[in-house]
């Protein structure tokens, strides 16, 4: 048998198929999400099932400036790589600089809570249901963020190398499709637990 | 032929040491090799489970029987099905779609080799996690402990009161790890699916193969990630003393079974859609018919995706649900029955009017259509929720859930066996003792889960390790296990199939069945790189385009 080649009918037409990359990481978002989900579910059915003290309220301080930080970071990571197609390599190595500071920013943040909570307040994961379920999903949240920070800081070192050109910018593209994600998951995150659950 | 394999040069044939083998085996990232490690890595755990299985009938084979332990009935319980599940099933479906997926698609690997051999270790080291519990469950004083909590451990089960020592956190991480895997594989196969296909297939084109193998990959993504959801919350219960699950803090045993159900339920339906990918592959060919409806099959099978999210907590109608929530579990548990019959109508469609051929790949589907729909029939009763109280946790649901997974995904499974064998071989499997595992295995299974039903019916419970003499349960129980002991007979017969045609067996060539997908068209076994020049296609057909060029599929399409 000779190789397979059947003449088309329409070999006029190019044959494009979607980018694997982004096709990939859409479907890990889609699997984040069903993982996030779940976590989010558990914080709302024990919200306020807790058998002893401390109460959400008591404790919680809504970290609107780290908020911030976090929610601008997917600005700044937009507009690096828009610099980026453009073949703007300063820009996009500056912005994205920024972008990393910004997500480190909101990392520091959440630790400060942390270590607010854990040693002025001895509230720890083990203290009732909502240190359960709140460490449980922050934490989900901050692990995601921190593996993103590792992938950020890579992409600036190696832009600092000068190895990141209009060449990559796809590839940086598919690494802020995950920023993104983690940016939007912090929106249901600080909704359930700021705004709900106090 | 000479234009379909390239010569590589400096590539290594024959007179190899046998470490240079392994270490090719080892570090490969080939979808091929893979695939094939998948499915031998699974025959093995299959081997091991079934081992467990037969010492559950043992046990259970008269009353007061004291072959084993209580202790030791509930590990093999929980091994077999935890084991069954996740290290035989889903590793030995992958196997088959990672093999199949890129010749079928005209691709010359997946998406993403490295990523595919990853998940394949972690899957293989979940497994091996599992198993070093027997050794290392209790910790560093003693053996002979493994998890014994039931493959859905349950809470409180697995607090740390009730399981102490390790096992249970093997069981979770095993669980976790492999879950990773199973997640891995699914954007793999979903990426190499979307992007990587050959000039002119398009969607519509797929074999459906490739169409349930995605559906299939995308539940994987919303159902098995709840599991590892709930896994980590476990695991934070038992090390850092969380609550999630304990009573005592205020925390939820019913969370858990929903978490676990979530998971659950959609996972069925994740082992049968690449087993309905079997069926609708086989009986074309053997039938010398295209498929009976193929936007119908593509449509059914995504309609199966969506409905079979929201049917989990059929698995709960004894928790004590209200009547709304039973009433909608009922509901969509029995709309399943509509894709799924118009799956069995499209099948049959096909082979009306066939010119059928009756080699043992086929002999396997026609079991399948026959054992899967009385599996589906049970599950419409079981379905609704007044008769699933009386009957819930007894004999009758293993019987039926046994029925869709040894009568319908196993079956399915050996006939994929035969067929794609002398493809991943180049040699056929013996005929003959082909029909003897066809019919030593129709036989035991008969014998084994028709009659299983009939104790849940009287109202034998399921997870006990005996039971009372007197009750009518003794003579049933050991026909059971008689046919247990047939049905093992029917796999050391296959066994021996597969180990004794790969040097004995009949040289298969490029196209043993005359089939018409693009696996075929290329050597077997395929070349590491499948196809030497990127194949392009006009239909759903390639093959039987290429064999008949005055009358193409593709002036119909």
């Amino acid at each position: 048998m000779s190789a397979l080649v059947i003449p088309l009918p329409e070999t006029t037409r190019p044959w494009t198929l979607p980018d694997r990359g982004k096709v990939a990481m859409a479907a890990l978002i889609i699997a984040e999400s069903a993982i996030f989900t779940i976590f989010v579910v558990a914080y709302l059915f024990y919200m306020g099932k807790s058998l002893s003290g401390p109460a959400p309220r008591d404790v919680l301080e809504t970290p609107v400036f780290y908020t911030v930080c976090l929610l601008s970071s997917s600005i700044t990571i937009h507009l690096a790589g828009m610099f980026l197609e453009r073949g703007k390599r300063e820009t996009f190595l500056s912005l994205w600089a920024l972008t990393f500071v910004l997500g480190g920013l909101f990392l520091f943040g959440t630790g400060q809570e942390w270590h607010r909570l854990i040693y002025d307040k001895g509230f720890t994961i083990s203290t009732n249901l909502f240190g359960t379920t709140y460490y449980s999903l922050i934490g989900l949240h901050a692990f995601h963020l921190s593996a993103g920070l590792v992938m950020l800081l890579t992409v600036l070192l190696f832009g600092m190398a000068g190895r990141v050109g209009r060449g990559q910018s796809n590839r940086v593209a598919v690494l802020s499709l995950y920023w993104h994600f983690v940016d939007a998951v912090w929106v249901v995150v600080f909704t359930v637990v700021y705004v709900l659950g106090r | 032929m000479s234009t379909n394999v390239i010569a590589i040069e400096g590539f290594p044939g024959t007179g190899r040491l046998w470490t240079e083998t392994l270490h090719e085996w080892v570090t490969t990232v080939d979808h091929k090799k893979l695939g094939m490690m998948y499915i031998l890595y699974a025959l093995v755990f299959l081997v091991i489970a079934g081992i467990e299985a037969m010492i559950i009938r043992i046990q259970l084979m008269h009353s007061h029987n004291n072959f084993v332990s209580p202790q030791v009935f509930n590990r093999m319980f929980t091994m077999h099905g935890t084991t069954m599940i996740f290290f035989v099933a889903m590793p030995i479906l992958f196997g088959f779609a990672n093999y199949l997926i890129p010749l079928m698609i005209g691709a010359r690997d997946m998406a993403f080799p490295r990523l595919n051999a990853f998940s394949f270790w972690l899957t293989a080291l979940g497994g091996f996690l599992l198993y070093f519990s027997f050794l290392g469950g209790s910790g560093l004083y003693g053996a002979g402990n493994a998890p014994d909590v039931g493959w859905w451990a349950y809470a409180p089960l697995t607090a740390k009161a009730f399981s102490p020592g390790h096992s249970s956190d093997y069981w979770t991480i095993a669980l976790l790890v492999s879950g990773f895997g199973s997640i891995g594989t699914a954007i793999n196969i979903i990426a190499t699916v979307l992007c990587m296909r050959c000039p002119g297939m398009h969607l519509g084109r797929m074999p459906l193969f490739v169409w349930l193998n995605l559906v299939m990959s995308g539940m994987i993504l919303i159902a098995v990630t709840p599991l590892s959801a709930a896994q980590i919350m476990l695991l934070v219960d038992r090390y850092l003393g969380g609550h999630f699950f304990d009573t005592q803090a205020g925390g939820s045993a019913t969370l858990w079974m929903h978490f676990f159900w979530i998971f659950g339920h959609p996972e069925v339906y994740v082992l049968i859609l690449p087993t309905f990918a079997f069926i609708s592959e086989i009986v074309p060919v053997f039938s010398r018919k295209p498929i009976f409806g193929y936007p119908v099959m593509v449509g059914a099978t995504v309609f199966i995706g969506f409905v079979s999210m929201s049917v989990w907590a059929h698995h709960m109608f004894t928790i004590g649900m209200n009547s709304y929530a039973n009433s909608f579990f009922t509901i969509t548990s029995m709309a399943v029955g509509i894709p799924t019959g118009i799956k069995i109508f499209n099948w049959l469609g096909t082979m009306w009017g066939g010119r059928i051929r009756f080699q043992t790949p086929m002999l396997f589907c026609v079991g399948f259509l026959f054992q899967f729909l009385i599996a589906g029939l049970t599950g419409i009763m079981l379905a609704c929720s007044p008769f699933d109280w009386q009957l819930s946790s007894s004999y009758f649901v293993v019987a039926h859930f046994h029925y869709v997974i040894v009568g319908g995904i196993l079956f399915a499974l050996f006939a994929a066996f035969y067929y794609w064998y002398p493809k991943m071989t180049g040699r056929m499997l013996s005929e003959r003792l082909g029909k003897w595992h066809f019919w030593l295995f129709v036989i035991g299974f008969h014998v084994t889960f028709d009659v299983m039903h009939i104790p849940g019916i009287l109202g034998m419970p399921r997870r006990i390790y005996t039971y009372e003499p007197g009750r009518g349960w003794d003579t049933l129980n050991l026909i059971v296990t008689i046919g247990a002991v047939i049905q093992a007979a029917a796999i050391l017969v296959f066994v021996w199939n597969l180990v004794s045609s790969y040097w004995k067996g009949r040289l298969a060539g490029n196209d043993p069945w005359d089939a018409w997908t693009l696996e075929w068209s290329v050597v077997s076994p395929p070349p590491a790189y499948n196809f030497a020049t990127v194949p392009a296609v006009a239909s759903r057909r390639p093959l039987w385009d290429l064999k008949h060029p005055e009358d193409p599929d593709s002036r119909y399409e």
